[in-house]
């Protein structure tokens, strides 16, 4: 493992070379919004915009990625692990800094996707194939107008759908794609974009998606000496997956101001393989899932100092799961949640290089299910975000205060009976502080640090589920420490185009966390509780390099590696042999990272891409039994746009998991082997 | 600027080649870890059950050996170690007749027969969701949640549903299922005295539903292999264990929400319940006269754990003679009390401790001063016990 910290620095060092090797003409930063939405050479967008910048995937570079899901990409980032069940359809969900799930806000087109429910985002459910930007930031999104909401996360990922553009007087862009590969996929879809006039315009986008979700896996154990004890191949069985998507968008933008609106609309239906263990190997269980929301925004710029938007969003969600097998419990329960949402965010300058902001959000919150017993719970939250940047020359700061008041009301019911109706209100305070540093002007060189401290609700589920939930739940906390810095050098000619790297350490803590306990004799009975308490040392490290190797021929290649020190203070009794105290917590890999390189030829695009996630444990307690060796998967993909008249077409093929590596992310969910994907895309 | 672009191809390449070290997962062999001093009686050893927290497949098993005073973790794949997916998810019930042992595997939906020296693996027998073991003249039964699917009162909505149980018939030379009965919902413990099988039924499945818990005892007649009663006791029932008077003694789960857990004796002859004892239930241990009871149980109301309890009741008075078998304190030290047992000639207690059902958990061993002789860490919730040796499993 030594090895791998050695090779990172290796990294580190030699593009530190490189950059020395250079000679110093600084290419002007600050790329404006057009060339960055051409997708030019593009290194983090306007680098002065954001105090501390995201990691981002866009444009062309997303694109190649090998990913079927937005989960797939956000793979490639440092500091995250994604949590994969495997396949189409398996659930995947992203832990940014090992604080757990639910300190992950995610961002759709700028406002945040709920699940009072759980809490969880499954990314796997949203396609790349209308996305045009992934961005992941740490602590919180350092630009201080948006609304209150973006700053009640402990990380926040932020998706953002294509926009509209046309060239020249094309009214009118259309997009046909189809996927097709392993797993049975069929994945036609759809999109459509039309300018009304130059300050409005539209897109709509249908996407269905189908797989068999069967693929092949292995398990196998081996003595000491190396021979094989075990050796089994089956097929992956109930993982299939249907879905359809809809989505439509409509721009405007006003003098000194912009407006949009959409809808989004997903349909599905998916088996659960569930877990692979002795004497089973399938499982029947179903899902379907319904979203529904419609949002909109106004960004207005009222005069010279002052700024207003305001966000809306309506949503409601549908789950049914339903357990057919009756040698287990049968099972067929639905939910329904309702989310209704306003903000209003106000910028004032107060000097040029001073601003405040003051946003102001409502958001209510239902979840109807057919639980018996249910506590049909409604939660209102109210959030005052405050925030000031300031900059004073090459030192650039920003601060904010969060707070936070939420009234949940439910009821008791058991046995069909009311018996009692509840209401508990909470307020929280918490802060956040920002700051990037400049040492020298001539260089790109910027220092950066920030703290954070924030909390998460516990989930409907975490409160209400019947006989699991507990209502006297408090808040989960994690604060935040992070210091690092960030470089990087651009040029328009020469061999390397751009080197780029950041690198952080951070410290983080989880109090108050909410984890499953048993509650009562047999394994069917469990609650949660506020017992958890981790520490987390970590280090991020990326670095980006552009080369510019022959004409029309460009190279670009990203590494990223997280280190994580990831450990479990909860119970200091639980020491010696099997003991839980310092262990690394479940599923957090000491080592992780990625290589993505990409090479350009013309209309020749070739991409790899190797993610390595190291030894990890499936609990605390660092034992044999719970040991999980480290997999790491190669990919390829190839495309070739032709230019047939004014349409263009493009045909890519993708390998995954080129080695065919049979591997499990989650224990006892077998992930699939080397598959194939063919992808043609039509433009006119 | 070219060494630089060789620099990243190499690192690349490393980074790349550096991922190489996955390998496979070795198989578990026994690990032997020494405990105390060898003690030598007709009691061998005994076995201790890890049941394996749901879907980590990790049932597993461990033997203490008394000859040698050492205990041994993961005897089953030491002895197996070519048995795929190893024992199994979740073991709930482990028992020994004749030369086999036989390891009920709740969720693989299996129940794993052994040699009970070698532990060399002979056979399964496919039952699914099954629960407890007994035998009886050759026979194995087995309880399982599965039955058929029935319909309450006039049929229709979803909660009119639910499903019954069954006990399977096993022959014990051909590990084959030879016959089912029908019995009540979600049965659990059973115990054949005077050729009938009383087994507990719980309706677990249908808590704080309006069928709610089921209260009966099923009472099957082996010769004709049909349930011929159904003994009201209480709701949620668990464990059913004869003494050697025909005292049937049945636990109660209690519902979690106010109404605990309790212990009734039901004279199977005089067929009628001969005393409630007002103490908490999670586990017993029949030993000759001695019923060993420990217990912490979880209250929706409060949500929490009422402490640790560890009694000894008389089956001939029907009193507790013993408030807290341990003695010195330790007991603070159990989170959750899992799994008893005691040795039959030593009289030596054994309890297990789940803890979080996450890690590896505690088993202790007590003398009858209650004094604790010595714990280690078992398997991943350890639980369920069966000692070895020549004429000690009589019960």
């Amino acid at each position: 493992m030594l090895k791998q910290i050695t090779v990172t620095l290796l990294a580190i060092v030699a593009c530190i070379l490189g950059s020395q090797a250079q000679d110093t003409n600084d290419a002007p930063l600050g790329l404006d919004t057009v060339q960055y939405l051409e997708n030019v050479v593009v290194y983090g967008r306007k680098p002065y915009a954001e105090v501390i910048p995201a990691q981002t995937l866009a444009g062309k570079k997303l694109e190649g990625l090998n990913s079927h899901s937005i989960a797939d990409a956000i793979r490639y980032f440092s500091g995250v692990q994604v949590k994969d069940y495997g396949g189409v359809g398996g659930i995947k969900t992203i832990d940014i800094r090992s604080m757990g799930t639910n300190h992950l806000g995610v961002f759709y087109d700028g406002i945040q996707l709920g699940n009072a429910q759980n809490g969880q985002i499954d990314l796997g459910k949203f396609s790349l194939d209308n996305i045009e930007e992934i961005s992941l930031y740490n602590g919180q999104k350092s630009e201080i107008f948006q609304p209150a909401r973006d700053f009640g996360s402990a990380g926040t990922v932020y998706i953002r759908t294509r926009r509209p553009k046309f060239m020249g007087n094309k009214n009118d862009n259309f997009n046909v794609t189809m996927r097709t590969g392993s797993f049975g996929l069929a994945n036609p879809s759809l999109r459509w974009e039309h300018r009304f006039k130059p300050n409005l315009t539209m897109s709509l986008s249908a996407e269905y998606t189908y797989a068999t979700g069967q693929y092949h896996f292995r398990y196998r154990k081996k003595f000491s000496d190396g021979t094989i004890a075990w050796d089994t191949t089956a097929v992956r069985k109930n993982g299939d997956v249907q879905a359809f998507r809809a989505e439509g968008a409509i721009f405007g933008t006003l003098d000194d101001g912009k407006w949009n609106a959409k809808f989004y609309y997903y349909d599905s239906e998916r088996g659960i393989p569930g877990a692979i263990v002795n004497n089973v190997w399938m499982n029947s269980q179903r899902q379907w899932d319904r979203n529904f929301f419609v949002q909109g925004g106004w960004q207005q710029r009222l005069s010279e100092k002052f700024e207003t938007m305001v966000n809306a969003k309506y949503a409601r969600d549908f789950m049914h799961y339903n357990n057919p097998d009756t040698t287990l419990m049968l099972i067929d329960n639905k939910f329904w949640q309702d989310e209704i949402y306003v903000s209003s965010a106000n910028k004032y300058t107060i000097m040029p290089d001073w601003d405040v902001n003051l946003s102001v959000d409502y958001k209510w919150n239902y979840l109807n299910s057919t639980l018996t017993n249910f506590s049909y719970p409604h939660r209102h939250t109210a959030l005052v975000a405050l925030a000031t940047a300031r900059t004073w020359r090459r030192f650039k700061t920003q601060a904010s205060l969060l707070y936070t008041m939420i009234n949940d009301r439910y009821k008791t019911v058991y046995q069909g009976e009311t018996l009692a109706h509840h209401s508990k209100w909470m307020h929280k305070f918490t802060p956040a502080v920002f700051m990037n540093y400049q040492p020298v002007e001539r260089y790109d060189f910027y220092l950066r640090a920030f703290y954070k401290r924030i909390f998460r609700m516990p989930t409907f589920n975490d409160l209400f589920y019947t006989d699991m939930g507990n209502a006297n739940l408090r808040p989960e906390y994690a604060n935040q420490f992070d210091l690092g810095f960030w470089y990087q050098r651009l040029r328009e000619d020469g061999f390397f185009t751009g080197l780029k790297l950041t690198a952080d350490a951070y410290y983080n803590t989880i109090t108050d966390k909410i984890i499953a306990v048993p509650s009562g004799r047999g394994q069917y009975r469990w609650t949660m509780m506020n017992i958890g308490k981790v520490r987390i040392i970590g280090v991020d490290v990326t670095a980006r390099a552009t080369m510019h190797i022959a004409r029309d021929f460009n190279v670009d290649i990203n590494l990223s590696y997280t280190y994580q020190k990831a450990r479990d203070y909860t119970d200091p009794e639980s020491t010696g042999y099997g003991g839980t105290y310092k262990g690394q917590i479940a599923y957090i890999p000491w080592h992780s990272g990625s290589v993505v390189g990409r090479a350009t030829w013309r209309d020749l695009d070739v991409n790899y891409s190797f993610i390595y996630v190291g030894e990890r444990y499936s609990t605390s307690c660092n034992e044999r039994a719970y040991h999980q060796q480290p997999w790491y998967t190669h990919d390829l993909s190839a495309s070739y746009t032709f230019a047939l008249g004014s349409t263009k077409l493009k045909v890519a093929a993708e390998v995954n998991n080129v080695f065919n590596q049979y591997y499990d992310v989650i224990i006892n969910y077998p992930m699939p082997g080397r598959n194939y994907k063919l992808i043609v895309k039509f433009d006119f | 600027m070219r060494k630089t672009l060789f620099y990243i191809i190499i690192i690349t390449a490393v980074l790349a080649l550096l991922g190489s070290c996955r390998e496979d997962e070795e198989i578990y062999l026994k690990e032997v870890v020494p405990v105390t001093q060898p003690e030598y009686t007709s009691v061998e050893g005994f076995y201790l059950l890890n049941e394996g927290k749901k879907d980590w497949d990790l049932a597993s098993l461990d033997y203490y050996n008394y000859s040698t005073g050492e205990y041994e973790r993961d005897v089953y794949t030491d002895a197996n170690p070519t048995v795929v997916m190893e024992l199994g998810d979740v073991g709930n019930d482990i028992g020994i007749y004749g030369s086999k042992m036989y390891m009920v595997i709740n969720l693989s939906n299996k129940v794993e027969v052994v040699d009970k020296r070698s532990v060399k693996r002979i056979g399964q027998i496919n039952i699914p969701n099954c629960r407890y073991i007994k035998f009886y003249k050759g026979y194995a039964y087995v309880s399982s949640y599965v039955g058929p699917v029935a319909l309450a009162g006039e049929g229709g909505s979803d909660d009119d549903v639910y499903q019954l149980g069954a006990v399977f018939k096993v022959d014990t030379t051909t590990l084959e299922v030879v016959d089912k009965c029908v019995v009540g919902r979600q049965p659990d413990e059973l115990d054949i005295v005077d050729g009938k099988i009383y087994v507990a039924n719980s309706g677990g499945y249908s808590q704080g539903a309006k069928i709610g818990y089921e209260n009966t005892v099923s009472v099957i007649d082996i010769e004709t292999f049909k349930e011929i009663e159904r003994i009201p006791i209480a709701n949620n029932l668990l464990s059913c264990k004869c003494d050697k008077r025909g005292i049937l003694w049945v636990s109660s789960r209690g519902d979690y929400h106010g109404n605990q857990s309790m212990l009734y004796a039901y004279d199977t002859q005089k067929r009628r319940i001969v005393k409630t004892l007002d103490v908490r239930v999670g586990n017993t241990w029949m030993d000759g006269d001695s019923l060993y009871v420990i217990s912490n149980e979880w209250s929706e109301l409060s949500s929490g754990y009422s402490s640790g309890t560890y009694k000894i009741i008389n089956t001939k008075t029907m009193e507790v003679v013993n408030e807290n078998f341990i003695t010195d304190g330790s007991d603070a030290r159990i989170n959750k009390p899992y799994g008893v047992a005691v040795n039959p000639i030593t009289k030596d207690i054994y309890v297990t401790d789940g803890l979080n059902y996450i890690q590896l958990g505690f088993l202790y061993c007590y003398g009858q001063d209650g004094k604790m002789k010595w714990r280690l860490r078992a398997g991943n919730i350890p639980a369920h016990f069966v000692f070895l040796g020549d004429n000690i499993n009589e019960h």
